[in-house]
């Protein structure tokens, strides 16, 4: 394979097209709603009206507006036209797409009628959005590499391989100023540095995607609608390190991303863009794929790298940082599936365009995945900085029937409710970081006024709780403890002093915790007690031990300080 | 071999710079609450007991797994530090059924001694009350999950001392608990050697030879420290 033979499948695949191509997403959330089915409905009517000439029914990864699901799209195009990439998302969107329906869909390409409900991809859900990691799905087939390919597929790896040095890469990626998307954000090309400048014979690259966040599906969906945007980021950044071999850590809940997977290594093994002698250089990558058995802890990084070894999937203390000392003691490179997707796109278009987009200190865009009370679930994805309301009410179009938002929880488990007046907050690492939540890995739960954010708490403190994975005194008694505190509070049977001794408990399992998981399990707690801590206090009953009566408190200062204590540091 | 220089509690000290900071405090003769440390074998830093502060790092580090580095500044025993050791021994005494006057260990118990030390005289959260069974199929030893403290020096000493590996830790969270073999009844265990070295490392009434009573299991450590002693210097000394 050299770049002759890249290009040749891409011109290929693109003089192949039809006039009208039917994109029917075949992610999983579609997938739940029988899109298989309409995809194979689909496949018949065409047959049926005799229009295999003029019609590609192509199934590709995720539409986004995962709500309305099934979704299918029409594109057409006059033959003999120019396909550009990016020409498509033009034609009309059908909502809610049913097998049955499909005959008369089909109709719709020679002038007849659909009861269909019409979407409109000209909607601020659509048009707001940036995509790059996502700019391919929906659009490409996941299950075909020349479809990939077509639409610019592995050409900045042979860009990289044939015509920059690791050190190239590496300072491309710092200067790009992308930062980890598992959560944490710590700037990526920092962390390709440290790896590439560990002098070792043998280093891994891992792939973390182990999502295990309630209501997060972004690296799902990444997975699932473009599978080798990430085996191709995988192999830049293993040349740029000096690893020959990586490993996709993927939960075994996510078994079409598991198949796309296995499907996109073996296509790229074949068409030797995995395996020696990659685009005729000396460099040799192999990637093998590791199914985690459904523990949350398993997304801490040392929790991973035990589990890829074999051994249970406890963390262990840090340093020494996987960098210097990480699967089977080598050093590692371990990115979450996001930020890997970005790293085509970054070496493709360059340093300085990543770098203009988002804020000062955070580049590039976040993909989020909009649940809960809101109009338009699904997934999106917004340049970095972009005010959590744009995202709420103009994406996401507001809590539905009319409804009030009261909070919206990023982060997951260990992040934090954000309050309605605060939904002016750039979305950003650090504006997160300083309301006590996180960005996390870009979950993003929308609460209505119905909904009681002690008991939001205590939700995700049984999260943690059953998720906690015993290791460690603090995060294995505490998170017990405090669910256990939470659920009194919410039986009406807690005092004011029941209160103190949660807040005492959130800050020491918050301060001892060995790893991530503890250290943020207080988060949910402490966020709510800073928005909403009149819901707690309301909930509490007098405290007969002091004869105190809350709703004729005594002259003195309450127990419990006014202002919960600021989390985040 | 270099030498590294820090301040423990203000105390200037010199240590090998292999040496953790719980390493140099020992050797300083400062004292570190410490339950999942055993000498011997490696540290896991689970128990949280021996968090130090150190001057610059805005995390609390562990004693057993942190690295002393040159001109380090740490405090052992801060009023933070004492309150944080006294919560985390509340909520071991407040997770399993560790009731001392009735335990083999009541006396000898490192738990027990760690609680009298820290001032810990009432636990202020509820009981937790689980069931737990006690494991007494093996001919020699007994193993009563109830005052199990899940510190897996046990784990420990039988994988990477008498490397049997026929003890294991099973389960997550509050249901994590020791097993043997795969699940399976400790007297049935085709890799148990019957060396008893868990039952020397157990901090806990946990697991204890049978037929000791209360008060009456006392640990002798020798045993480890002598083959600990021969694998690493090559010395075959005992006392």
């Amino acid at each position: 394979m050299d770049i002759e033979d890249l290009v040749e499948i891409a011109e290929k695949e693109r003089a192949s097209r039809k006039k009208h191509v039917i994109r029917c997403c075949l992610a999983a959330g579609c997938m739940a709603s029988d899109s298989k089915g309409v995809k194979e409905a689909l496949d018949k009517a065409v047959q049926e009206a005799g229009l295999q000439d003029q019609v590609e029914v192509r199934g590709v990864g995720c539409m986004k507006l995962c709500c309305q699901g099934p979704l299918v799209q029409v594109d057409t195009h006059e033959s003999g036209a120019t396909v550009q990439v990016g020409d498509d998302n033009q034609g009309p969107l059908y909502l809610k797409v049913t097998p049955e329906s499909a005959p008369s869909l089909i109709a719709t390409l020679t002038g007849g009628q659909t009861s269909l409900q019409r979407g409109n991809p000209k909607a601020p859900f659509f048009t707001e959005q940036a995509p790059i990691v996502l700019a391919n799905s929906g659009i490409v087939d996941p299950e075909r590499i020349e479809s990939y390919i077509a639409a610019e597929g592995y050409q900045a790896l042979h860009d990289v391989l044939r015509e920059m040095t690791p050190k190239e890469v590496v300072d491309t990626m710092i200067a790009s100023g992308l930062r980890g998307r598992g959560g944490a954000g710590y700037p990526t090309g920092l962390k390709w540095a440290t790896v590439a400048k560990t002098p070792s014979q043998q280093k891994y690259i891992i792939c973390n995607g182990d999502e295990g966040d309630p209501g997060a599906f972004m690296d799902r969906s990444v997975l699932e609608s473009d599978p080798h945007c990430v085996l191709e980021g995988m192999a830049i950044a293993a040349y740029a390190v000096g690893a020959n071999q990586g490993f996709i850590y993927v939960r075994a809940e996510y078994p079409l991303a598991i198949s796309r997977l296995q499907t996109a290594i073996k296509q790229a093994k074949k068409l030797g863009l995995l395996g020696s002698g990659i685009f005729e250089s000396p460099f040799t990558f192999n990637i093998d794929l590791r199914i985690g058995a459904g523990a949350f802890v398993c997304g801490e990084e040392t929790a991973l790298m035990a589990s890829v070894e074999g051994l249970r999937g406890s963390p262990r203390p840090r340093p020494p940082f996987p960098a210097e000392s990480g699967l089977w003691s080598w050093p590692t490179l371990i990115n979450n599936v996001e930020t890997f997707a970005n790293v085509a796109p970054i070496m493709r278009k360059g340093a300085e365009w990543f770098a203009s987009i988002g804020t000062e200190k955070c580049k590039g865009t976040k993909v989020f995945a909009l649940a809960g009370k809101i109009t338009n679930t699904g997934l999106i994805e917004v340049p970095m900085g972009t005010p959590l309301r744009k995202i709420v009410e103009v994406l996401g179009g507001g809590a539905p029937d009319g409804g009030r938002i009261k909070a919206v929880q990023t982060g997951g488990p260990s992040g934090g409710c954000i309050a309605a007046e605060e939904l002016d907050t750039p979305v950003d690492y650090d504006s997160l970081a300083k309301l006590g939540s996180i960005m996390g890995s870009g979950g993003m739960i929308v609460m209505d006024e119905a909904t009681q954010m002690v008991d939001v708490a205590r939700f995700f403190m049984e999260f943690c709780m059953d998720e906690s994975c015993g290791k460690c005194v603090p995060c294995r008694t505490g998170t017990v403890q405090m669910h256990s505190l939470l659920k009194k509070i919410l039986a009406r049977e807690a005092t004011a002093r029941d209160l103190q001794k949660l807040e005492e408990l959130c800050d020491m399992v918050r301060h001892t915790s060995l790893c991530g998981l503890g250290q943020t399990a207080p988060n949910p707690i402490l966020s709510t007690l800073r928005f909403f801590r009149n819901e707690y206090t309301a909930l509490l009953k007098d405290d007969v031990h002091n004869g105190r009566n809350k709703n004729h408190p005594a002259p003195e200062p309450a127990p419990a300080p006014a202002a919960g204590p600021a989390t985040g540091s | 071999m270099a030498a590294k220089t820090l301040t423990i509690d203000g105390k200037h000290v010199s240590v090998d710079e292999s040496a953790t900071i719980l390493d140099a405090a020992v050797d300083a003769g400062i004292y570190i609450p410490t339950l999942c440390h055993l000498d011997g074998v490696y540290d896991v830093g689970a128990c949280r007991l021996c968090l130090v502060e150190v001057a610059g790092s805005s995390k609390l580090l562990p004693a057993c797994t942190t690295k002393v580095s040159e001109g380090m500044e740490i405090q052992t025993d801060t009023e933070r530090l004492r309150q944080y050791r006294r919560i985390t021994l509340e909520q071991l005494f407040a997770e399993r059924n560790h009731v001392c006057s009735v335990c083999v260990a009541n006396g000898h118990c490192e738990l027990q001694t760690l609680a009298y030390r820290q001032g810990m005289d009432h636990v202020r959260y509820d009981y937790r009350f689980p069931q737990w069974e006690v494991d007494s199929t093996h001919s020699l030893f007994g193993l009563d999950h109830n005052r199990c403290i899940l510190c897996t020096r046990c784990v420990r000493v039988c994988w990477h001392i008498e490397g049997a590996g026929t003890l294991n830790v099973s389960g997550r969270g509050a249901q994590a608990r020791i097993i043997t073999d795969l699940n399976q009844p400790w007297g049935t265990s085709d890799t148990c050697t019957k060396c008893g070295k868990c039952v020397m490392a157990c901090p806990t009434g946990a697991l204890f030879y049978k037929g000791a009573t209360v008060g009456e299991m006392e640990r002798d450590r020798t045993k480890l420290e002598f083959i600990v002693t021969a694998r690493e210097k090559k010395q075959w000394i005992a006392d």
